[in-house]
C-alpha cells in the first residue's frame, strides 16, 4: 500500500472516492503476496496492481461495484478451483484472494 | 486525524506500523492501526477483540509477517471457544521500516548500485572519506550521502543493521575495505559483499588475515568477489548481479535457471 498512497491523497484531495483492494492470502503459485494492493477511485484510475496483470481489470469492476454501494466489502477470490467460476483467472493455476473495501477508516 | 491518515503518516515515516482490517465476520470492513507501542486509530468493533488482535498484530509487527487470523467475536482465540462461535477472520498486514543499505566508495558503480537497490525498496546510504566523490550531486538517487571513514560509520550507526539489511563495499582499496569488513562482521548484517578482481581479493584475505579475520564463519559472510557470476560488465550490470546475490543470499537458493531445475518456484 506504500507506493499507492500519494495517488490516493490526490484522489481524495480531489473529493473522489477510493476503494482499496489488498491480496490477503495466495494458495499455489502465485505472482504478488499477501499485502499486494491497487487503489481504484470512483472515476475508475487505478494505482498499483494485484497480479501479473490477470485479474486486475475484474478487480476494477469489482472495486467499482463496492464503492457504488452494488456490492459489501468482501473477500473476492480468483482462481480455477472458485465454485463461484469467475470469469477470470491466474494463468500460473494459483488462487488469489482480495479483500477490497471502500476507503472509509 | 482519521485512521488512515494515521497510517499513512507512519508508513511515510518509514515507522513500523500493522494495518488490521476484519475480513469475514460481524464488523467486516472495520479497520484498527497498530504501533509496537499499541493501537494508535480504529476499532474492530468491541474492547475485548481489539486487546487481543493488538496483541497479535504487535508480534506479527516485530516478526515483520502479513497474513490472516481466526478470531470469535470478542477476541476468542482458542479451539474450544470457537466452537459455536462466528469467525471473525482479520488480516494483519505488517509495514517494517526499508531495508537498509550501505554502500562504501563513491565510485560509478555506487550510482549504478544504488538506482537499482531503490527499485527493491532498500533506503541507500553511500559513505566514502573523500569529500570531493561522497556528495549529493553524485548521487541523488540515494537517501543519504556521508563522508565518513568506515570505522566511525559501524561504530556509530551498526547496531542499526538487522539480517535484512546489506553492507557492499566497492572501494577496492585496502586500507578502506579491510575496516569497512571488519566493521560490517561485527553487526547482523544479512549480506556482505566485496568488490574487486580475483587477484585484489587473494591480497585481500591476506590483509584480512593479518587483522585477524579468519575464522571460517567469518569468511563465509563475505561474499568476494561480489556478485553472481552473470558475465556483465558495466556498472549497471554488475548491480543487477549483486542485487541477485543478496536475494539469493536471503532465500537461500543457488540462483541457477529455473529452467535447469524442477520444483517450487516461490
Amino acid at each position: 500500500m506504500r507506493e499507492l498512497l500519494n495517488d490516493i491523497d490526490r484522489w481524495q484531495a480531489d473529493g473522489k472516492r477510493v476503494a482499496v483492494a489488498r491480496v490477503v492470502d495466495i494458495e499455489g503459485s502465485g505472482p504478488r503476496g499477501a499485502g499486494a494492493a491497487m487503489a481504484v477511485s470512483q472515476d475508475g484510475e487505478v494505482s498499483g496492481s494485484v497480479s501479473g496483470g490477470c485479474v486486475e481489470s475484474a478487480v476494477v469492476s469489482e472495486a467499482l461495484a463496492i464503492l457504488a454501494g452494488e456490492q459489501p466489502s468482501r473477500v473476492v477470490t480468483f482462481g480455477y478451483s472458485d465454485d463461484e467460476a469467475f470469469a477470470v483467472g491466474l494463468t500460473c493455476g494459483g488462487i488469489i484472494h482480495l479483500f477490497i473495501q471502500p476507503l472509509e477508516w | 486525524m482519521n485512521s488512515y491518515q494515521t497510517f499513512s503518516a507512519l508508513v511515510r515515516d518509514n515507522s513500523p506500523v500493522a494495518l488490521v482490517t476484519v475480513v469475514d465476520g460481524p464488523s467486516v470492513g472495520s479497520t484498527m492501526v497498530v504501533t509496537p507501542t499499541g493501537v494508535v486509530g480504529g476499532s474492530l468493533g468491541n474492547a475485548d477483540i481489539d486487546r487481543v488482535v493488538s496483541r497479535d498484530a504487535i508480534g506479527e509487527l516485530e516478526a515483520g509477517r502479513t497474513l490472516v487470523r481466526h478470531y470469535g467475536p470478542h477476541g476468542e482465540s482458542t479451539p474450544e471457544d470457537l466452537v459455536d462461535t462466528e469467525t471473525v477472520r482479520v488480516f494483519i498486514e505488517s509495514f517494517s521500516p526499508p531495508p537498509l543499505m550501505w554502500i562504501f566508495g563513491a565510485v560509478d558503480f555506487t550510482a549504478a548500485l544504488a538506482r537499482v537497490a531503490k527499485v527493491l525498496g532498500y533506503h541507500v546510504t553511500v559513505c566514502d572519506a573523500r569529500e570531493v566523490f561522497a556528495t549529493r550531486r553524485r548521487f541523488p538517487m540515494a537517501d543519504e550521502v556521508k563522508v565518513t571513514w568506515p570505522s566511525p560509520m559501524f561504530t556509530e550507526n551498526g547496531h542499526r543493521l538487522t539480517s535484512r539489511d546489506a553492507v557492499c563495499i566497492l572501494t577496492h582499496d585496502p586500507k578502506f575495505d579491510v575496516p569497512a569488513i571488519q566493521g560490517a562482521l561485527a553487526t547482523s548484517a544479512g549480506y556482505i559483499g566485496v568488490m574487486g578482481s580475483r587477484k585484489t581479493h587473494a591480497k585481500r584475505l591476506e590483509r584480512m588475515a593479518e587483522v585477524g579475520i579468519t575464522s571460517p564463519a567469518d569468511l563465509a559472510r563475505v561474499h568476494s568477489p561480489i556478485g553472481l557470476d552473470l558475465g556483465g560488465r558495466t556498472p549497471e550490470e554488475t548491480a543487477i548481479s549483486i542485487v541477485g546475490e543478496i536475494i539469493a543470499t536471503r532465500t537461500g537458493r543457488n540462483a541457477s535457471p529455473l529452467g535447469a531445475s524442477d520444483g517450487a518456484i516461490h
